[in-house]
């Protein structure tokens, strides 16, 4: 669905992080070109 | 807690915006709250002990328009007021020259303020034997230097400078706002720990070991965070038999200070040992932006700090459970995805005491106040947690998922702590445990912290740690 298409992530410590968001995306095809995770606390 | 308003400007985002938009200064002061409001505050009457978790749940929102008891003081604590907290950080203050230079006048009323306290009065003949200080002609007009100006109720209270000695001098984490930073730290810890022994009505010299867990680094040029937190704490407030050290862990650091407590209790390397987690000064005024924007009062105006007592088994307190493997931890290589952390901190320690999610009447996680949270637009942080809990319960099979919603209204809770990094993190909701154990309505709480070690730069990781609490079996 995502083959070809670049992403950027940006997680949150306490909702969905960055790494959770990103295998998703990786295995809808994207490739993760920057991935990160905040925390908001 | 300590409300301290004309501290909220020296707080880190603050700070940095002041500096980009000079403006922000007088928008902060005039969004700020009085110490009557900030006592009325539902969620801080919650976190020193006048309501419990379920009764604040029970006030309609926005809890700052909705009060509900108005008292300073609580069963677990109180809310001090900004004078009273100012006596305690000129005391905390061993320089010589001072960091925190007053005047005559200004001492005189700070020592009244602390005098006036029943529980503090202590400090105040205290302070009355401090070289009472004039201001010092060899350092610069403190308005053109990197002093800061610290003010209260309107009037000057003196100046905050850095450690201007020759040792000190050229040196950035000596520097007026680290050492202010570190000051409130170890005042705010050091209230807690009064209150801590004035409650138990234990005599400082029997603390055996003292164990730090704020977010702080103390030290200088060559040992930026070497610490020394616990043992200053507990020289201020007498703990002459004691020593310490200082654990670091992000915001976890309360509960894997408490676990190396009992550790160390149930070892029988010593009898009484405290906690101490101080107060951060960088953390106030974080979301202050988002309260400007929406036309409310800046609501993360109070430093808040914690000290808890860990000792042999009385037949009364409840215990920590130490069993190998009831101790929650992530290890390095359990990589970096929530189900990952969740699968060690949470289903491991408790498969390895034989129980299930379900066999826990209540869980602690993260309980910052939604109020503070949400407006900042980064949600309910408590409830969040309380899913994923949930959400893991069921992968787990132990809890159906059409269950979900009942079951986390049974065990968990509204957050309730001042977005104070670890001071919300799990252990606020001790002594509220405690007390629903004495009430015999429950049994066992588990208490989940996570800490973000991938804001030290040094690694992407998360870790997390908890322990179980259980009613004392001979009550």
């Amino acid at each position: 669905m995502l083959t070809g298409k670049k992403v950027i992530v940006f997680g949150e410590r306490d909702d969905i992080s960055g790494t959770t968001v990103s295998t998703c995306l990786k295995a809808a095809g994207a490739e993760i070109v920057y991935e990160a995770t905040a925390c908001f606390v | 807690m300590v409300h301290v308003p004309d501290l909220v400007q020296y707080g880190s985002k603050p700070r940095r915006e002041i500096i980009e938009n000079p403006s922000s200064k007088e928008s902060i002061a005039h969004s700020l709250r009085s110490y009557n409001k900030a006592c009325c505050y539902p969620p801080n009457q919650t976190f020193v002990g006048n309501l419990s978790p379920d009764e604040l749940g029970n006030i309609p929102r926005p809890w700052f328009e909705n009060e509900a008891l108005c008292s300073a003081k609580g069963k677990f604590g109180e809310i001090l007021d900004q004078k009273s907290f100012y006596g305690l950080l000129k005391l905390a203050d061993v320089l010589n020259p001072p960091l925190f230079a007053v005047d005559d006048s200004v001492l005189a009323r700070l020592r009244e303020g602390l005098a006036a306290h029943p529980l503090l009065a202590g400090f105040a003949s205290r302070l009355a034997a401090i070289p009472q200080d004039v201001h010092d002609h060899s350092r610069q007009d403190p308005s053109r230097s990197s002093a800061l100006a610290m003010r209260s109720e309107g009037k000057s209270c003196g100046w905050f400078y850095g450690d201007e000695r020759a040792e000190g001098k050229g040196d950035d984490n000596l520097g007026p706002y680290t050492l202010l930073e570190n000051l409130c730290t170890k005042a705010s810890g050091a209230l807690a720990l009064t209150w801590l022994l004035h409650r138990e009505k234990i005599n400082p010299e029997k603390i055996d070991f003292l164990i730090s867990c704020g977010e702080e680094a103390c030290g200088d040029r060559y040992q930026r965070g070497g610490g020394g937190m616990a043992k200053a704490i507990g020289e201020m407030c007498g703990c002459t038999n004691a020593s310490g050290m200082d654990i670091k862990n992000f915001c976890a650091a309360p509960a894997s200070a408490i676990i190396t407590a009992a550790a160390m209790v149930k070892a029988g390397l010593y009898k009484r040992v405290a906690v101490i987690g101080g107060g951060s000064l960088a953390k106030l005024g974080m979301k202050f932006q988002s309260f400007l924007e929406h036309g409310i009062p800046i609501l993360d105006d109070c430093l808040a700090s914690t000290a808890l007592l860990i000792s042999e088994d009385d037949g009364a307190s409840p215990i920590i459970r130490l069993e190998p493997g009831a101790v929650g931890t992530v290890p390095a290589g359990a990589g970096f995805s929530d189900e990952a952390v969740f699968r060690h901190y949470l289903l491991a320690p408790l498969e390895s005491l034989g129980l299930k999610c379900t066999d826990i009447d209540r869980y602690a996680a993260e309980l910052h106040n939604p109020e503070i949270m949400e407006f900042a637009g980064s949600g309910d942080v408590a409830s969040k947690n309380y899913r994923k809990i949930a959400a893991m319960a069921v992968l787990a099979k132990q809890l159906e998922k059409s269950g979900m919603n009942a079951w986390i209204e049974r065990v968990g809770m509204p957050g309730f702590a001042p977005t104070q990094g670890h001071i919300p993190s799990a252990v606020p909701y001790i002594g509220h445990a405690m007390e629903a154990m004495n009430r015999g309505e429950i049994k066992r709480v588990m208490f989940l912290a996570r800490a973000s070690l991938f804001l030290n730069r040094c690694t992407n990781l998360l870790d997390g740690v908890s322990f179980v609490l259980e009613r004392n079996p001979r009550l």
